[in-house]
């Protein structure tokens, strides 16, 4: 389902943010990414979902090259990839509803279909009966919630997190886990990057961990892992 | 096998497609209004400035209007005078006015005979009396001729003129043009004011359309990056703000329309009590439903041009990382 190949990414800066990173993914694979801060998660996660393009090596996600998507294409690309972030990116003038809805309405899903949909994804998260609420209300675990079902709304068969759980306490951040096992369980090809090695270890998965750019670790060994 | 089992369904829902993108386009559209509508205050204030600028060009023009209304009137008083040789007797003229008639550039002919003339002349000259020493009239008969409305521009009357010097009986023909000429040239150049005045301030509502969407866009940057992050597509994202525009254009036509009709109302008593004096059938216009429709869709395209090009240039630099 992804697949990099030698991939390195220079910013116009001149920084490499990854230099030669081959590994791949089956889909309904999932994986946790780690490594000191700075080491390139946020990167790579980027290039799968093409908000950066990799500057050397070969991107791809569900059997396309993603060196060959044209920017017209790019948004047809980004329906297939849920993206979660650490600071949740909601729209604080909008409910939490109409926030989960955003990727239906963007794909034109008719208004019957949005409901259902975004009722069914709340209900994974255990939010349903916050629909109507503006996320600003919210507690952070809740809003982050709410950018987990807004992120899995349309089914994408991939989904990225960057520090999901970054700023949740232990409990949170393991409820947290547990959706994305239930969403794995469904068949969902899930890469999730963190620093939190406690939760990881909690978690027994495949670890790929970068160092300075580099892909040092790519193991299911979790003793060999850390 | 995915493509053929895909194939069907859309056919058969091809019809309702144009249903939902119709449906879609009046929600973006309504919603784009509803939008505008929530800030009362500064959306007036904003179309208030492309009325004043759309009106100044739409005002002129109806303006111009009822001058080409008066100058219609002028035209058709505009005249050829034949005046007759000394020793051409009453039956030479009937035969000439005859054969004047038949043509068909002619509208109407008025004879002024010698005497007639004489009589006109003592009582606007104001010499009267003493016009009675001399023996003999001095005058000549004069052919007064009017030609039809089509013939009365500078280029056919001066035609006409032409012909009608060939005319033996006649001393010599004069044409009382040269102020129609000079307003004719007058009139031109005030359409090309117009033109230009209206080029001018067209650029004027685009760059205003063009700048207020530019803010929009830079206030709505958080929903637009995660718009593009969630898969929308440019045109996606670039609707809302051509509404907005389209909207903008066509309210400020609409305030346009308004500041025009009131002007021309102020206007009107005092027009017409100066028109009254030189008892003048002139009525001022109002703007007429072409016009009307012109300054509205005008203005609202407008509107959408601008946007579209703000659009153009300003979503492009936002990108979501
Ligand atoms: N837009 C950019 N321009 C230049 N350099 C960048 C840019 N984005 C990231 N970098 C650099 O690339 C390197 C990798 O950044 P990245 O965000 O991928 O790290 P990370 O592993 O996600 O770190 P963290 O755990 O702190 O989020 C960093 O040194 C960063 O400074
Ligand atoms: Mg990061």
């Amino acid at each position: 389902m992804i697949k990099f190949d030698n991939v390195s990414k220079r910013y116009t800066s001149g920084y490499e943010g990854l230099s030669n990173v081959s590994f791949s993914m089956e889909a309904g694979e999932m994986a946790f990414l780690t490594g000191h801060s700075g080491a390139g998660k946020s990167t790579l996660l980027k290039l799968i979902g093409l908000l950066e393009h990799a500057t050397r090596g070969q991107v791809m996600v569900d059997g396309r090259n993603l060196g060959k998507v044209k920017s017209r294409q790019i948004p047809y690309h980004r329906r297939k990839i849920g993206m979660i972030f650490q600071d949740h990116r909601l729209l604080h003038d909008r409910t939490v509803f109409d926030n989960v809805a955003m990727p239906l309405i963007v794909s034109g899903a008719s208004r019957a279909e949005t409901g259902r949909r975004v009722r069914a994804a709340l209900d994974k998260v255990n939010l349903l009966n916050k629909e109507k609420a503006y996320p600003i209300t919210l507690s952070g675990g809740e809003q982050q919630r709410v950018g987990i079902a807004r992120a899995v709304v349309s089914k994408p068969p991939v989904v990225l997190a960057d520090e999901p759980t970054g700023n949740l306490d232990p409990e949170l951040s393991k409820e947290i886990m547990e959706l994305f096992l239930q969403f794995n369980q469904v068949g969902v090809t899930l890469l999730i990057a963190t620093h939190d090695i406690d939760l990881v270890k909690q978690m027994n998965q495949r670890v790929l961990t970068l160092g300075s750019g580099q892909l040092i670790r790519d193991t299911t060994n979790l003793q060999e892992a850390f | 096998m995915k493509a053929d089992a895909k194939k069907p369904v859309k056919k058969s829902s091809s019809p309702s497609m144009i249903h939902i993108w119709f449906l879609r386009h009046l929600q973006v559209a309504i919603s784009s209004l509803g939008r505008l509508t929530r800030s009362p205050i500064g959306t007036l204030m904003t179309a208030t400035v492309l009325g004043i600028a759309v009106s100044l060009p739409a005002g002129m023009w109806v303006m111009l209007d009822n001058v080409k209304q008066i100058s219609g009137n002028w035209d058709a008083g505009a005249s050829l005078s034949m005046f007759l040789k000394a020793d051409t007797d009453e039956q030479q003229v009937d035969e000439l006015i005859g054969k004047l008639k038949l043509m068909p550039e002619i509208q109407h002919i008025a004879y002024v005979t010698k005497d007639d003339a004489l009589v006109e002349f003592q009582q606007f000259s104001g010499l009267g009396q003493a016009l009675e020493i001399l023996q003999e009239n001095p005058l000549p008969a004069v052919l007064i001729i009017t030609p039809t409305l089509q013939h009365s521009t500078p280029l056919q009357a001066d035609l006409l003129l032409k012909q009608l010097n060939q005319e033996p009986l006649a001393d010599l023909t004069q044409l009382d043009m040269e102020w129609v000429e000079r307003f004719h040239a007058i009139t031109e150049i005030a359409i090309r004011a117009v033109i230009v005045l209206a080029s001018v301030l067209s650029l004027a509502v685009l760059l205003i359309i063009g700048n207020t969407i530019r803010l929009e866009i830079q206030n709505r940057h958080d929903e637009i990056e995660i718009t593009k992050l969630v898969g929308a597509t440019n045109s996606f994202i670039r609707r809302p703000f051509l509404y907005t525009g389209f909207w903008y254009g066509l309210l400020g036509g609409l305030i346009a329309w308004f500041l025009v009709t009131i002007s021309l109302w102020l206007l009107s008593g005092p027009i017409e009590k100066l028109t009254g004096l030189y008892q003048s059938q002139f009525r001022l216009d109002v703007l007429d439903l072409p016009t009307t429709v012109v300054l509205l869709m005008g203005s609202a395209f407008l509107g959408l041009a601008g946007a579209r090009i703000a659009v153009g240039r300003h979503l492009r630099a936002i990108e979501p990382d």
